[in-house]
Parts: C-alpha cells; structure tokens; sequence
C-alpha cells in the first residue's frame, strides 16, 4: 500500500485516492493548432523514475495535489496542493501555526 | 528436433523418455542480422514464427532480455475470444480466433486451447440492449457464434452464479462467445519459440537492449548486454516497455502509458467452472475460469495509476475477492494461491498499434491493454506481413500511431483519452 501524505489531512493510504494522471501536461489556450492540442491530449512522455502526477483525495478532502512519486519503486518525494492558490494560503496557515 | 506424435510419445514411454531433445537451441548472437525483434513474448515469437513461415526469411533474432514467457506471457489469464465490435478491431480478433483454432496443428505443439464459451453476464435491460447491438454486430461481420443467452439458459448452464434477485446486482442474462476460452500460456510461447528455431531463427535470451545506434533515420545496430548487433530492420514487441526503447530510439513520445494488471490463481478445486465468466458492473470488473489443474484464474481492473512496478496493491486484491464473491459465492472459502502482475501499454484509445515509425527501418508492435494474449497470433501475422513487405496490410491500417491526428480513436469502451480507463 502507497501511502500519501495529503497536506490537508495527512498521512493517508492511496486506496482513498483518485489517480488524475501526468501533471506535467499543460494545455494550449483554445485557439492554439490541432497539432498543439493533439500532442497534449494523446502524447505522453511516460515516465519510468521520477514523475509529477495530480491525484485526489476522494475520500477525503476531495482536494486535488500534485504529487511527485517514483514510478519504479512508488516511493513519494512530494506532496502539494494542485491549486497554486491553495498552495500559498496552506503555506501562510503553517507559518502562522508556527 | 522430435516432431511430436502419438506414436512418437508411445515409443518415448517404452524407452524411460530418453529420445527427446533441446526444444530450441541456445544460439550465441551473430553479429548481424536482416531482422532483430526486441522483445521475447508471444508476440515477438509469433513474428518471427510467422516472418519464417509465412515469408520464408531467414536470418531472425529475437531478442529477450530475461526467458521467454517470463513477462506478460505467463502473466495473464489465458481468455481468447473476438467479441469485438469496432471496424478493424472485429476483422483482427476475429482472424485471431481462427489462427489459435488451428495453432496446436500448425505449431505441432499442444497449445491446449479449449473453446468452452466465454459468458460474459448483463444485469440490466440497458446492457442487454447494449450488447445485442454489439453481439448482432458480431454475427454480421463474419463471427457466427455471437448469442444472447437468456436467464433460463444460463442457470442450466452455469446452475451455481449467484442468481439471488435481491443481489446488488441481479443477473438478468449473459452475451455469449461459444468459440471463445482458453489456452495453455506458457505452451503457445514455448510453441513459437520451437516454431521458429525449427525455422533458423536464433532466440538469444538473457540479452537485454541498453543502448540504439541511429544513422540519420535508420537504426544501424542495437548494443545489447550480449554485445552489439547490427540489423537491417528492428521491430519492437516489448508491451509495457515500449516507452523506455522509444526514448532510447531518441523519438520522443507516445500515446501510451505503463500500467499494471494483477491475475489471480487459487489452490486447485475439483472441476467447477467449464466457462469462462466475466462481470462487468457498477465499477466492478471481474473475469474467471478454471485451469485443467483446476486452480481457479482470475482478474479485474488495473492497479488504477501508473506503474512500472511488476507486483500488484492490496486494495485490488480485494475488490477483485468481492467481485468474486458477488458472483461466485461458492468461493468464499477457497485459499488464493498467488497472484502476480504485469506491465501492460495502455493506450489512449484502448487499442493497440502495429504500424511504421518515423525511422524508415523501425517497426513497432505495442499499446495491447487488456488485449495481448488473445491477439498474439494475429498480432505475429499482420506484424510479419508489415516487416516484411514494408506496407501496412489493409487490416491494420489504422493501427498506426496517427490516427488520433486523423480524428480516429478506436475506443471500444468509448472510454475518451485517458490509458487508465480503458481496462
């Protein structure tokens, strides 16, 4: 079992969590070329070693994070808040637990 | 090499089995030959089975980084059907299903396949309607055996489903492939394998690639743990690895994504289960039979996120233990004697791709989902055909990796882009 340690709730096993998928894919404004769009919707760089992926906390937060795993060895390097908005408020909330 | 024979087993018993000899040779690599395939699974066997056969090419290699059948070929659960519905996708499983009819005879190995019906269960009125469509589809497109059974046929058949109406969910019915079963995994590899060395091919095990030499857009030589070997053409065949020999080929990416599938077998029963049946519903998915040693195989959706990992997580283990339950109650008690998993290419539109690159010597073979074991006969043809006649045959020619530039996915699942969803 994987275990995730979600920002928001903590140490969790992955059976509570949804797999989004790559997320190192950014999407091309709307009137970017077919060609644009068909590269990030159909191609992946399929990474065996060290990826940035999204995941949600289905059951749980339900937030989405970005999570930085192995995918060799499933160890996980990193763990944040996929919303950047979110990320920055959770950061200011632990300083100001601290 | 001994051609197997009934005769020739009668006279082996006499004789203490002492007139057998090696099933394959143990070649050392040459240093060069006109066709290298990367990767020693059914499907690399198979091509070059049929690139001998079919062709009449000498001078193969396959190469196989660790033994044959010790990837995904003895690491799924052995169902062969070619209910299919998609044009290109039905044609292709359904040739697949007439070459495994035939494959014991033309291998002159047993490959044990057994056509003992593939019963796939249908719990609402919808997924009647849904699969008549495709089963109709079937039957008009050249696979006569497609059938709708009914709740009473099907408690004759199979007596001991759980048919409680107050189930989560009740059977209602089962689409039927009577041609459909299995097959002895191992033995189709071995078979292949034989198949081939009887016809010059070297199979060079323990030979990894680790290395591509390009010249412009061709591949000159692959440098391999057993040293480097030049190649007139390269084909890959190496399913959840495809992505990893493609960056060394320096092409960038794929639509495709490495992920996991689990199988299960359980302690061997008394004969239990003569079909094959699959539960598809609500989120579950669950397939089973049972083994001629009588252990009962098993298996359901992908280890749900990426992986390269060949061993599977416990919470699969355990979804696919209720779907058991809720279909075959009689189970409860029965010990799992392992499970296993295995790398599979998942696709960005669930079906597979045998088709030209970008290097003009390059072929790949890859991107099989769920699909490999079945489609590993047809696979080896039409692959042969396209390494051979540098042409995609008329039957594969969507198979390529620029249909989804072309506006074409063919989604059997009609599942959208995503790998992890088309299990």
């Amino acid at each position: 079992m994987i275990r995730i340690p979600c920002p928001f709730c903590g140490m969790r096993d992955h059976s509570e969590f949804t797999y989004g998928g790559d997320g190192s894919i950014e999407y091309p404004p709307l009137d970017a070329s077919k060609e644009e769009w068909h590269d990030a919707v159909f191609l992946r760089d399929n990474i065996c070693g060290v990826q940035f992926e999204t995941w949600q906390h289905t059951h749980g937060c339900r937030m989405w994070l970005v999570v930085e795993r192995d995918t060799m060895t499933h160890e996980i390097l990193s763990v944040r808040p996929a919303h950047p908005g979110l990320a920055s408020a959770l950061a200011n909330e632990q300083e100001a637990d601290q | 090499m001994t051609r197997f024979s009934a005769w020739n087993v009668f006279w082996n018993g006499l004789k203490g089995q002492k007139g057998w000899s090696r099933q394959w040779r143990d070649p050392e690599p040459k240093p060069h030959y006109d066709i290298v395939i990367v990767g020693g699974g059914l499907h690399g066997l198979a091509t070059a089975y049929y690139l001998a056969a079919n062709h009449g090419l000498k001078n193969i290699a396959v190469l196989e980084k660790g033994w044959l059948g010790g990837g995904n070929a003895g690491r799924n659960t052995t169902i062969v059907r070619s209910n299919y519905a998609r044009p290109g996708n039905r044609e292709f499983y359904e040739h697949s299903l007439r070459l495994w009819e035939n494959l014991s005879h033309e291998l002159n190995y047993n490959v044990m396949f057994s056509q003992r019906s593939h019963v796939a269960l249908l719990h609402s009125p919808g997924a009647i309607d849904a699969a008549s469509r495709n089963y109709n589809t079937m039957r008009m497109t050249g696979t006569p055996d497609a059938e709708i059974w009914d709740l009473e046929t099907l408690k004759r058949t199979i007596p001991h489903l759980n048919y409680a109406p107050n189930a989560r969910f009740p059977i209602m019915g089962a689409a039927v492939q009577k041609r459909a079963g299995t097959a002895r995994h191992d033995a189709v590899a071995w078979g292949y394998a034989r198949g081939a060395d009887q016809r010059g091919v070297d199979i060079l095990q323990q030979c990894e690639v680790r290395g591509i030499e390009r010249e412009g857009d061709s591949v000159t030589a692959l440098e391999t743990s057993r040293g480097t070997i030049r190649a007139g053409k390269v084909a890959f065949a190496v399913a959840g690895s495809t992505s990893r020999l493609w960056n060394m080929a320096g092409l960038g990416k794929l639509p495709i994504e490495s992920h996991k599938l689990q199988a299960f077998v359980s302690e061997p029963l008394k004969p239990l289960l003569d079909q094959v049946v699959v539960f598809g519903v609500g989120g579950g998915h669950f397939y089973i039979s049972q083994s001629d040693k009588g252990g009962m195989v098993f298996g359901g959706d992908i280890d749900w996120y990426k992986s390269y990992a060949q061993r599977g997580n416990l919470p699969i283990v355990q979804d696919v233990s209720e779907a058991a339950m809720s279909i075959l109650p009689c189970l409860g008690r029965v010990k799992l004697l392992r499970h296993w998993s295995g790398l599979v290419d998942m696709s960005m539109d669930g079906t597979h791709f045998i088709c030209k690159t970008p290097l003009s010597n390059l072929y790949l073979n890859a991107g099989w989902n769920y699909g490999g074991f079945k489609a590993s006969p047809a696979s080896g043809w039409y692959y042969a055909d396209l390494i051979a006649n540098d042409r995609p045959h008329e039957r594969i020619r969507n198979f390529d990796l620029k249909r989804f530039e072309r506006g074409l996915q063919i989604d059997e699942r009609g599942a959208g882009p995503d790998p992890k969803l088309h299990g």
